[in-house]
């Protein structure tokens, strides 16, 4: 059973085309991750996804319903939660007013969230924009869990934070997985975590899906050949 | 408590104290310049939810106003010449009672902002003030145009409507009755921007892509937005009605839009009480520099222009600073 199939996926930004041909599927409970260099349309993919890029040809489906039809807000509505790069929160609200201001009702609620980020809580009535870039990034994630999605997609969850805050991060993603059965799409350049926690690992090359298998089956020469590690 | 909200307790005694003042001395002027500062802090306190919570600026909310206006009207003349608005195909009666009139100035506010929100919410920035002010002055022509409701002289009523248990004809109890209307919008409208539905607004003001990721839809929350203002903004327009006695198409004029507009500036964008400071200051300039001079509005204009430059968050954001903006 897939929970999110994306077949042959293409995408261009006016006269450029982004994307050429992403295919890979989701099942419920499944992490995949999505590897590739800086510029190969992994971001773009995640966009796609959540419908806010517009898709040129290919398929795109949720839960046996077509995405491609659907606006953005309702993809998100079926069960997509998107964590952006760069965490962009709802800078003038504060902790709190983030999460509620669009959550919906389900196993996540205000004291799970708090038991998941427990610095969350200690910051609750404080101005997201106050907040340090870890505490940004496990909001984002937090306000994503409070729609009580089916699809985690988190876009470059750890970039550009301190380690330690990355262990948290990556500790939070490792739960979600553990207890509660999410299925998570994730992009990341932490090879190390990846192989940890996801099923399966896609790498897109130059706007398509060029290798699909399980993490420990990527090779040094594929991972030389596709990520330059 | 906040800073803010210390100043919002001194505003209201300051506007319990001042009718209070002038109850006990007499003054029935007073109270009626009082009263006057209600009905029209409660038309900012309506746009205020669009433009301080929503960030949509409405240069049309008059046409909300004017339609609370005249739906007062158009009954009370009714119920004074005992001629009913329809007869076929049922009987539809002018009315003299307060609370139905209120109802329908809701009621008619609420589905002309639907219908406004619905066309112009598609545009924004400069397009959407446009097609605002293009709406509030097509109302504007259509009642100048209309004789039934005295076209461009407007229409008197003679006698104020009725509110039960009450004699509105007393300033100190129409003062009242106003007061306790606007609490209640005030009280409604800290609400809504602190339930999910204003903080979604909040968050769509500042970034609306942000808000469809989240599953929520930025424009029908906005015409949402937009018609909860329109209808608080009719309601104070039936009670401006009744203040008077008097509609005219000026309630529809752009200069009433931009005067609901400047209360809301005057006062703080955003502010809960930004709106109540706004309208009671304006009230005092026009009724000190009225005085002074006819042209008291340059005064007016300056001040506007100083809050502009130097004071962006008004009369409640200079005082009460700025982390503590609710919206």
């Amino acid at each position: 059973m897939t929970l999110l199939s994306v077949d042959n996926l293409a995408v261009q930004y006016g006269s450029s085309q982004a994307l050429f041909g992403v295919s890979f599927d989701v099942a419920p409970g499944e992490v995949v991750a999505l590897m590739g260099r800086n510029g190969m349309g992994k971001t773009t993919t995640i966009h796609a996804i959540c419908r806010m890029v517009p898709a040129m040809s290919g398929r795109l489906s949720f839960d046996g319903q077509d995405l491609l039809r659907l606006p953005s807000f309702r993809a998100a509505r079926l069960g997509l939660g998107l964590v952006p790069e760069g965490r962009r929160c709802f800078a003038p609200l504060t902790v709190e007013e983030n999460l509620i201001a669009s959550a919906r009702p389900g196993h996540w609620d205000l004291s799970r969230i708090a038991q998941l980020f427990p610095r969350l809580e200690e910051r609750r009535d404080q101005k997201a924009a106050s907040l340090s870039g870890g505490e940004q990034q496990m909001l984002a994630i937090a306000r994503a869990l409070m729609t009580n999605p089916r699809l985690l997609l988190l876009d470059e969850a750890t970039e550009g934070l301190a380690p330690v805050v990355r262990q948290e991060i990556w500790a939070a993603i490792a739960t979600l997985k553990r207890d509660s059965g999410l299925a998570i799409v994730v992009v990341d350049k932490a090879l190390k975590e990846l192989n940890k926690i996801a099923d399966r690992a896609v790498i897109i090359e130059r706007g398509k899906s060029v290798w699909t298998g399980a993490p420990g089956d990527l090779t040094a020469d594929l991972a030389d050949r596709y990520l330059g590690v | 408590m906040t800073r803010e909200s210390y100043i919002n307790a001194g505003l209201t005694f300051l506007l319990v104290l001042v009718p209070f003042w002038a109850w006990s001395t007499g003054q029935a002027y007073i109270l009626t310049l009082c009263t006057k500062v209600a009905i029209l802090a409660l038309a900012g306190v309506g746009l205020n939810i669009a433009l301080g919570l929503g960030g949509l600026v409405s240069f049309g909310h008059a046409a909300f106003f004017g339609i609370g206006g005249y739906a007062m009207g158009i009954l009370a003349s009714h119920a004074q010449t005992f001629d009913p608005i329809m007869d076929w195909p049922i009987l539809i009666e002018g009315t003299k009672s307060m609370p139905v009139i209120w109802l329908v100035a809701v009621v008619a506010s609420s589905l002309a902002a639907l219908l406004i929100g619905a066309l112009s919410l598609r545009t924004s920035g400069v397009y959407f003030i446009m097609i605002t002010l293009a709406f509030g002055q097509m109302l504007y022509y259509f009642t100048i145009g209309w004789p039934a409701y005295g076209g461009e002289d407007g229409l008197s009523i003679y006698v104020r409507n009725s509110f039960p248990g009450l004699n509105t004809l007393v300033p100190v109890q129409f003062l009242i009755l106003s007061y306790v209307v606007l609490g209640l919008a005030l009280l409604f409208s800290a609400r809504l921007a602190r339930a999910p539905f204003g903080l979604a607004l909040t968050a769509a003001r500042q970034n609306a892509d942000r808000v469809e990721t989240v599953g929520i839809a930025p424009y029908r929350l906005r015409l949402v937005a937009f018609v909860i203002s329109g209808s608080i903004t009719g309601l104070a327009g039936a009670l401006f009605a009744d203040l008077n006695r008097f509609i005219s198409p000026t309630m529809f004029s752009w200069h009433t839009s931009g005067e609901i507009m400047i209360f809301v500036i005057l006062g703080g964008v955003g502010r809960l009480y930004g709106p109540v400071a706004g309208a009671a200051l304006f009230i005092l300039l026009e009724h000190l520099l009225g005085g002074v001079s006819e042209y008291w509005k340059i005064f007016l204009g300056a001040l506007l222009l100083a809050v502009v430059l130097f004071a962006r968050g008004g009369l409640i954001g200079t005082l009460a600073g700025r982390e503590v903006a609710h919206g």
